[in-house]
């Protein structure tokens, strides 16, 4: 209908000053709202970024979802059995080979197997307790983010075989060991092997940089006297978020436990879930706020131009017509205000993706990082759709008025 | 033939604590060609009737023929597709939109009717207003003219759509005797030359004595016709 947007067009214009406000209320809160958008949805993917790159994709252990029915419970068919001394179970994962083959076969991404067992580091009359994680370094580079870490040596350092173990610095610090020296490691079954320290990494979290040691594979079955055993496959997968799907299958191929890092981290992706629901409130606020102008000039609009709405109505134009006329004037006004704010908006964010924060702590080298800015259509896609949706409910309201009003009083007020 | 407009026991009173009573017991039949003039004393109810006729105001009691439809129980869609094709308005003040020009005032209701192509309209409406003497000023806006003048586009726009009907509340109430006359003169003319009908609602006595039929109001009911 034309006709009837020329008409709105012509009030909205006729308004300078007042359209111009509530453009601009409406462009400010499209603006902050993608900025805010822009802000919150970067942060998490950069903090999701960060714990799916530190974290195996999905992580298979030698563990099982419930406890292993013990054969007195398949032998009779009681009720309950009291006193059942349980079996003892072979420990870590069975037959390895087959399993990392079969896993080969169709995960889409690397794997990488460890053994993980308990023992004490000991140097110069000092025991600190460690996980001792038995690694293939080649394998273990692929898949785990420790290799960035090290800010001496590196896992290639353990290639070369011989006794050779790699710790955090702050476990080194604490022992007052360096690299190259030679320290103990006793197992906790009582193994005792002389280690040389050829690297150390800082994650800077101070649990692995204190209390983690990597040495060989083979190495960490001696200490554990369990040849060829293995108790963890840590998998990294080309798609992150196809980890759900490989953990089950691994899990329903394998038997053991498969747990993928959503799992592992279901409360902290909870957490982002509560975030985006405070950030939406947030800017839906914003733009209701920004509504309210529209609702205001619209209001005004519909007030001052109650002669002109008589005068149509009287050459014949029907109550939709008038309602359509509002209800226009309002959307033309969220739509120009997003347009406005699409530019703001992306403005606002440039701005933001210049500011550059240098963070520097004790121990840390001096990192430059950026605010974390993502891009996504769909952020200016829902803002200007909110705000399109708001300038229609602020129009529609005194639009139904004007369609409700009687031209006759107006016409008799005015003579 | 068929009356033009016909009413019968019309009536509408405002609904209040002590209704009032604008107009009662109005019957009559308008055929076309007839030029009436609706007199009274203030208060008396003529604009309350034009307005019933025009379909501006809806009828408490009666009911309101025009070309033989019962516009009892119209929707409004309805009624606003007569307002737009059959009548014709004219108000005591021009009542035009301030924002448009003249002939975007008149081209309007052509418009909203679309039953011309936009070069049609133009000409149309170049027509209409070039027979009104209005033809310099086709192009400046409302504020830009006198009232006569004004007054004479409003006349231009309710003929926009080639109503059968003109229906003209006080239409020389707001202009000085030269301009009345001349709205007049516009007014007879469109009856005597176009066969249309129109009904106007005056005070002046001059223009009433020269319409073909007079009604005259007291109290909301008809007195002598």
């Amino acid at each position: 209908m034309r006709l009837i947007l020329a008409l709105a067009l012509t009030h909205i214009r006729g308004r300078g000053r007042q359209t111009l406000v509530a453009i601009i209320g409406v462009a400010l809160g499209v603006g902050f709202s993608i900025a805010m958008a822009s802000l919150m949805q970067g942060g998490e993917d950069d903090f999701v970024a960060r714990l799916v790159d530190t974290m195996p994709h999905v992580d298979i252990t030698d563990e099982y979802r419930s406890a292993r029915r013990q054969p007195a419970q398949d032998a009779f068919a009681a009720v309950q059995i009291a006193g059942l001394r349980p079996k003892d179970d072979r420990r870590g994962i069975l037959n390895p080979t087959e399993a990392v083959a079969m896993l080969r076969a169709w995960v889409p991404g690397r794997l990488a197997l460890s053994l993980k067992t308990q023992g004490v580091v000991r140097y110069s009359g000092r025991d600190v307790g460690i996980a001792i994680i038995g690694i293939e370094p080649q394998a273990e580079m692929q898949v785990s983010s420790l290799a960035k870490d090290f800010r001496q040596g590196s896992f290639t350092s353990l290639i070369a075989g011989g006794n050779n173990i790699v710790v955090g610095d702050k476990l080194a610090q604490r022992l007052g060991a360096d690299l190259g020296t030679t320290v103990t490691v006793v197992s906790s079954t009582g193994q005792s092997c002389a280690f040389k320290i050829v690297g150390l990494f800082h994650t800077g979290t101070t649990a692995r940089d204190e209390g983690e040691g990597y040495v060989l594979l083979k190495n960490a079955q001696i200490l554990s006297e369990r040849p060829n055993a293995i108790n963890e496959i840590r998998l990294k997968l080309d798609d992150p978020n196809a980890a759900p799907q490989v953990a089950r299958r691994a899990e329903a191929q394998l038997g053991y436990k498969a747990m993928a890092w959503q799992e592992a981290n279901e409360s902290l992706l909870e957490a982002l879930v509560i975030r985006n629901v405070i950030m939406y409130t947030v800017v839906g606020a914003i733009l209701l706020v920004a509504g309210f102008g529209i609702f205001n000039i619209i209001s005004t609009i519909t007030h001052e131009k109650a002669r002109d709405i008589a005068i149509l109505k009287s050459l014949g134009f029907t109550q939709t017509d008038m309602r359509r006329l509002f209800l226009l004037e309002g959307l033309a006004l969220g739509a120009a205000g997003s347009l406005l704010g699409w530019a703001f908006g992306f403005l606002l964010c440039f701005m933001l993706s210049l500011v550059r924060f240098e963070l520097s702590g004790a121990n840390v080298a001096q990192e430059i990082t950026r605010l974390p800015l993502a891009w996504s259509i769909w952020h200016y896609l829902i803002a200007a759709g909110f705000a399109l949706v708001s300038a229609g409910v602020a129009g529609y309201l005194p639009a139904r008025q004007a369609a409700r009003l009687n031209p006759v009083d107006i016409i008799r007020g005015a003579t | 033939m068929s009356a033009l407009i016909e009413t019968k026991a019309l009536t509408r009173v405002l609904p209040a604590a002590v209704p009032v009573t604008l107009v009662q017991d109005v019957s009559l039949a308008i055929g076309a060609g007839e030029f009436v003039a609706i007199t009274g004393p203030s208060g008396s109810g003529k604009s309350s009737l034009l307005y019933l006729l025009g379909l501006l105001d809806a009828p408490s009691g009666g009911s309101l023929m025009i070309e033989g439809r019962d516009t009892a129980g119209f929707s409004d869609r309805e009624r606003a597709s007569i307002r737009l094709a059959t009548l014709g308005f004219v108000f005591q003040f021009h009542f035009l939109l301030p924002e448009f020009t003249v002939r975007e005032n008149v081209e309007i209701p052509m418009r909203r009717l679309g039953r011309l192509s936009a070069a049609a309209m133009r000409e149309r409406s170049t027509e209409l207003l070039s027979a009104l003497g209005l033809a310099d000023h086709l192009d400046k806006r409302p504020d830009q003219l006198s009232g006569g003048q004004r007054q004479r586009v409003a006349v231009a726009r309710s003929l926009a759509n080639d109503p059968p009907l003109i229906l003209a509340d006080e239409p020389t109430g707001s202009l000085d005797s030269r301009n009345s006359e001349q709205v007049f003169a516009i007014l007879d003319a469109l009856v005597r030359e176009r066969g249309k009908t129109v009904i106007a609602v005056t005070h002046d006595t001059g223009m009433a004595a020269k319409a073909s039929r007079r009604i005259h109001l007291v109290d909301g009911r008809l007195a002598e016709s």
